[in-house]
């Protein structure tokens, strides 16, 4: 058998190492746990804009003679749709994973009983959740291209706009979820009356402005719309001002950044008790 | 070895004093002392619910104590936790592996969070496999392995960072009598090996097995101190004479089984008398006609070193 203790060490931990990286070696092993559902997250990637590309944007569109926001209705509802499915991917991975890294596989806690901080494994979901947005969202906008849905060469930033509204949203749904001790239908409850409205009312189909005007604030408190309205912008010009682009930015960022804030919290609660 | 070295090797690795943790009125672990020396193999012994687990936890600076001083390696785990995890392994009461990914990898990604390089970590883990008896299951996926090999890949697991101390929570519950087998055997292969373990267990056959030296805990304090022959010799003679007579006749034959024995014990399924020579108790007591249904004589354990001080069985 191997001398596993009394040979010399060749390696020391090295708390200080893990202190500036431990973020990255958690984000590694929830993006080697991705790999595993590689074939559903692919399939997901490139069936979303076909289908929703297909229906919508040629079957819906070819109804739609008028142009709107002065383009097809293609085009038009590209950006959204790449948005919306972005965030709605986000907020699965912000529900059952995160109650099953506490409650059924408990990765958290064995995480927990190594040098990595709450704070760090925090940061690693995010950004392992972040790079499987980032990678949903070029395969839908690789997909439109070939729709002729994205004609504007800075379009390509729909991909980036519409991670940073993934993980506006994911961040404080995963902050919640890690309150949360068992399932109930609290996360139904997330799905259907808050997840549903954010994209049904978000301007994704039609502009928000053709909404009677007490359903808009649906649509300014959603995620989605305000990273429909940037892509929109980058996808083929539609007019944006600067202080209209700032206030879409710092509501996302805001979002995520306090989103952060809450799960560094309610994950050290969880672990260090 | 010069002084300076020696005295740096009896410096102990975990020292806990006036240890406490509260969960509102409820005291779970109630003011402990205790030290553990590099090398030893530490016990914890006592029934579900006495303190042990969450003294593990406070140890790897995952519970906040509500009073009293921890070091672990010299630091105080709730101001340096990520020092100190990084000198530790942690064995939990229920095994956490990642039931997607193969046995390699979750013995690599554990490796990582150590900020352990690929480098070391590629050799380092096949010794892991090999140790754990889990080579050919290296590329299984965890949810295929059983109980047994799960828990040697979670051992195997908490040594990858070299620890100075290995905490194990109940290490064999759940498993059958042969994968406990197995796994007292990796375990004292580690203790042979120089590793400081720390075990908790509620059974008294495996801390005999493992510790050279533990506390009975009771209700988060400890009632006693000391090696597991030294706590027989002191709180049980040296043999045991089991006798039953039926659950409704074993308290009635009490008053006529005393002064067979030093001491005797009345449990609701058996009445155990205390003493030097079980047999000539149970000589004894066939002398007196008295026929017990089944009658065993044994060497004296932890479990009686447990019932004698708290008035309980370990496991009831």
């Amino acid at each position: 058998m191997t001398d596993l203790a009394t040979r010399p060490s060749r390696v020391t931990p090295d708390a200080a190492r893990v202190n500036r990286w431990g973020w990255w070696y958690f984000a590694e092993y929830q993006i080697k746990g991705f790999r595993a559902f590689a074939g559903t997250i692919v399939a997901t990637a490139l069936g979303n804009p076909v289908l929703y590309l297909a229906a919508m944007g040629i079957g819906l569109g070819g109804m739609i003679t008028q142009q709107v926001g002065g383009v097809d209705y293609l085009i038009f509802v590209a950006p959204a749709l790449l948005v919306s499915t972005v965030v709605t991917t986000a907020s699965g991975l912000g529900m059952w994973p995160i109650m099953s890294g506490f409650k059924w596989e408990k990765y958290y806690f064995s995480a927990g009983a190594t040098p990595l901080t709450p704070g760090q494994i925090v940061d690693g979901q995010t950004v392992a959740v972040g790079a499987r947005l980032l990678a949903q969202g070029l395969v839908f906008w690789l997909v439109g291209l070939a729709f002729g849905a994205f004609p504007d060469a800075w379009s390509w930033l729909v991909v980036p706009i519409a991670t940073l509204a993934g993980l506006a949203f994911f961040a404080p749904l995963m902050a919640y979820s890690a309150t949360l001790e068992d399932e109930g239908l609290q996360f139904n409850i997330v799905g259907r009356f808050i997840v549903m409205p954010m994209f049904l009312f978000a301007g994704t189909f039609f502009p928000l402005e053709s909404m009677p005007s007490y359903l808009r604030w649906i649509g300014w408190i959603s995620p989605i719309w305000h990273g429909t309205e940037l892509s929109r912008a980058v996808s083929f010009g539609q007019d944006l001002s600067i202080a209209r682009i700032g206030l879409h930015s710092g509501f996302l960022v805001t979002l995520l950044v306090g989103g952060l804030a809450l799960s560094h919290r309610n994950f050290a609660k969880r672990l260090i008790s | 070895m010069s002084v300076v070295a020696a005295n740096v090797a009896q410096v102990p690795v975990i020292q806990a004093r006036s240890l406490t943790k509260k969960y509102g009125d409820f005291t779970a672990v109630d003011a402990i002392d205790f030290d553990v020396e590099p090398g030893e193999s530490f016990g914890l012994l006592g029934p579900n619910g006495a303190g042990k687990s969450t003294t593990m936890r406070m140890i790897g600076g995952t519970s906040l104590r509500t009073s009293g001083t921890l070091t672990v390696a010299g630091l105080d785990p709730e101001q340096h936790g990520p020092q100190v995890r990084a000198q530790l392994g942690v064995v939990p009461q229920t095994d956490n592996l990642d039931e997607e990914l193969n046995a390699r990898d979750n013995l690599y990604i554990y490796g990582r969070y150590f900020g352990l390089p690929a480098s070391y970590l590629k050799p380092r883990v096949e010794e892991l496999l090999e140790f754990a008896q889990l080579t050919e299951k290296a590329k299984s996926k965890v949810n295929a392995l059983s109980g047994g090999m799960k828990r040697r890949l979670t051992i195997a697991r908490g040594l990858v960072n070299e620890p100075r101390v290995l905490l194990l929570d109940e290490p064999t519950t759940g498993l059958d009598p042969q994968a406990r087998h197995i796994l007292w055997d990796r375990l004292f292969r580690l203790k042979e090996d120089g590793v400081t373990l720390v075990v908790t267990t509620h059974f008294m056959d495996e801390a005999e097995q493992l510790c050279d030296r533990l506390v009975v805990m009771d209700a988060g304090r400890i009632v006693a101190e000391g090696s597991p022959a030294s706590l027989i010799r002191q709180y049980a003679s040296r043999e045991v004479c089991e006798v039953r007579f039926g659950s409704d006749r074993n308290e009635a034959m009490v008053h006529q089984l005393a002064g067979l024995a030093e001491r005797l014990e009345l449990l609701p399924d058996r009445v155990l008398l205390y003493a030097d020579n079980g047999e000539d108790v149970l000589e004894g007591i066939n002398h007196l006609g008295l026929n017990p249904l089944t009658s065993l004589v044994r060497r004296s354990s932890l479990e009686d070193v447990f019932l004698r001080l708290t008035g309980r069985s370990l496991v009831d």
